[in-house]
């Protein structure tokens, strides 16, 4: 009797109060949802850290024929110079920092650049003369990158010494930007779903102010008396939710799996499963947010 | 059943006490009539009854419980052994006469075989037994008054509590109202009926108690509304 009964009230509360009910759908998913990508970023965020901090290097340029770098005045690269620089970072100063090191030919850097802009039409105009030779150094600790940037840059014969952490910077500050905007963005809508929440609840407690008038004179107890208002919050903040859930996994689905991560084939990508990771926080923080904002309502506007 | 000990309350806009170090019992089984003018303190007396309101001084105890000690989640279970019934009826328009009656009992979660069983009875009992499936608005005015009283009665409280039942009514359907209180007076069960229905009041012959400005005026047993006889 008391679930049907409670089932029931709830039903008619959601129906009589359709277009808020509805506002209320909307605006939590569309907060809930920006909560999520917020999350979302951050998964991607940390997979983009975790691979670019175990592939990163440092990459020194070395003289070629047109460079005009000081450090470059001597023309070419010479196999005396390039020697040189081999036998430093296997010597003692170097080597603990080293993880390891490999030599780039023109013709390597050249496959290399052809496989990332492949189909691109800049590929045309570059030829293998315009690459650089490099070396490729790997850190035991990205962290110390330094050591090697400052030994080698100004070497004669090394056009130049590229730290990629450094290059990475700009790209993760971007990404946190990002991600605090989507947050920022989220709050406010939450903030706006809670209020929504809190006036439909009121407003649900207004229109059934004789039910609940009557049920109080007859003894029913409070949580009883309150529960299916508290409900139908909750359940317009889950349908929000679950909207929200189908939105992002929309997204990841519609757009990185098949786009992104098939032509931007340069870091790993989330994909679905980070997206029901993520889900199941949706849901509670929706749930809460509704269930806090219902119980100070009816706190203040049902008396018992 | 009801006993106030120097009771007053006082309303934080008005100066003037609502009720003032009023003192008096009630038995159980007792049929007692509130009189007095507007703004008396009748409504004071009922609403300190349910603990609607708190008693700004001295002691209200109904039906064994003290109302000043009693835990705010114990009051949905003094309110079960009152029943109340008011001059503007408050059924539900949407809900048919058996539903309204049963609704009383739903949401104190009365199984279902205990309402099927109960509502019945008591719709026997006011005189209502044929009506069931009609809403509110397709009765006359006594009639649903006789649901009202229903839906009051259905859990068969200690005490039932008539706020001016009969101040929508004409003479006649009043008396029929009256006689239905008696009968289920006659259950054992104690009623405060506040009235300005001084024709009533005469014919009954029950226990009056008359307020003026706050004050307990006149307790007469087998009493008129005036203060003459």
């Amino acid at each position: 009797m008391r679930v049907a009964f409670v089932a029931n009230e709830v039903g008619i509360g959601l129906w009589r109060n359709f277009s808020m009910t509805i506002s209320v759908v909307i605006v939590t998913a569309v907060s809930l949802f920006f909560f999520g990508s917020g999350l979302l970023f951050q998964r991607q965020v940390d997979l983009l850290e975790e691979y670019t901090y175990n592939n990163i290097e440092v990459s020194m340029f070395l003289c070629g024929a047109q460079s005009d770098e000081p450090s470059c005045a001597g023309g070419e690269v010479t196999a005396e110079q390039k020697a040189a620089i081999e036998a430093d970072l296997a010597g003692p100063e170097l080597s603990p920092y080293v993880e390891e090191w490999l030599f780039e030919s023109k013709q390597e850097a050249y496959d290399r650049f052809v496989q990332q802009f492949e189909g691109s039409a800049i590929v045309e105009s570059v030829t293998v003369d315009l690459l650089p030779e490099s070396y490729r150094v790997r850190m035991v600790d990205p962290q110390e990158s330094d050591v090697v940037v400052a030994y080698f840059s100004g070497r004669a014969g090394v056009e130049q010494v590229e730290d990629q952490q450094q290059l990475l910077a700009g790209l993760f500050g971007f990404l946190n930007g990002a991600r605090w905007f989507a947050w920022v963005f989220a709050g406010v809508l939450l903030a706006a779903a809670v209020l929504l929440v809190a006036t439909t609840i009121r407003l649900a407690a207004f229109n059934r102010r004789r039910e609940t008038g009557i049920m109080r004179l007859v003894g029913a107890s409070k949580f009883f008396i309150q529960l299916p208002f508290m409900l139908e919050g909750i359940i317009a903040a889950s349908i929000g939710a679950l909207i929200a859930s189908l939105g992002l996994l929309a997204a990841v689905q519609g757009v990185i799996v098949p786009y992104l991560q098939r032509q931007i084939r340069v870091t790993p990508y989330i994909d679905t499963s980070d997206v029901f990771a993520v889900t199941p926080g949706l849901f509670l923080l929706g749930i809460l947010l509704a269930g806090i904002a219902s119980l100070i309502t009816l706190q203040r506007y049902l008396k018992v | 059943m009801i006993r106030f000990d120097n009771v007053s309350k006082a309303y934080k806009t008005t100066q003037r006490p609502a009720l003032d170090e009023v003192s008096i019992n009630i038995d159980r089984g007792e049929f007692v009539f509130l009189v007095g003018s507007s703004g008396s303190g009748k409504s004071t007396f009922l609403r300190l009854v349910l603990k609607e309101e708190r008693a700004t001084g001295g002691d209200v105890h109904v039906a064994g419980r003290d109302l000043a000690r009693l835990a705010s989640w114990k009051v949905p279970g003094l309110r079960r052994q009152i029943g109340v019934v008011f001059q503007d009826f408050r059924l539900l328009p949407t809900k048919s006469v058996f539903e309204n009656v049963a609704f009383a009992l739903q949401v104190i979660g009365k199984p279902r075989h205990v309402i099927e069983r109960t509502v019945p009875e008591v719709l026997q009992l006011v005189g209502l037994d044929g009506k069931e499936g009609r809403r509110p608005d397709e009765l006359s005015g006594g009639e649903q008054q006789r649901v009202a009283i229903a839906r009051a009665f259905v859990n068969r409280p200690a005490i039932l509590l008539a706020d001016e039942p009969t101040g929508n009514l004409d003479p006649v359907t009043s008396i029929g109202i009256m006689k239905l209180l008696d009968r289920i007076n006659k259950t054992g069960t104690t009623i405060v009926m506040a009235t300005h229905d001084q024709d009533l009041v005469d014919q009954m012959r029950k226990r009056v108690i008359q307020l003026d400005d706050g004050h307990i005026v006149r307790d007469q047993a087998r009493g008129v509304y005036g203060s003459g006889a």
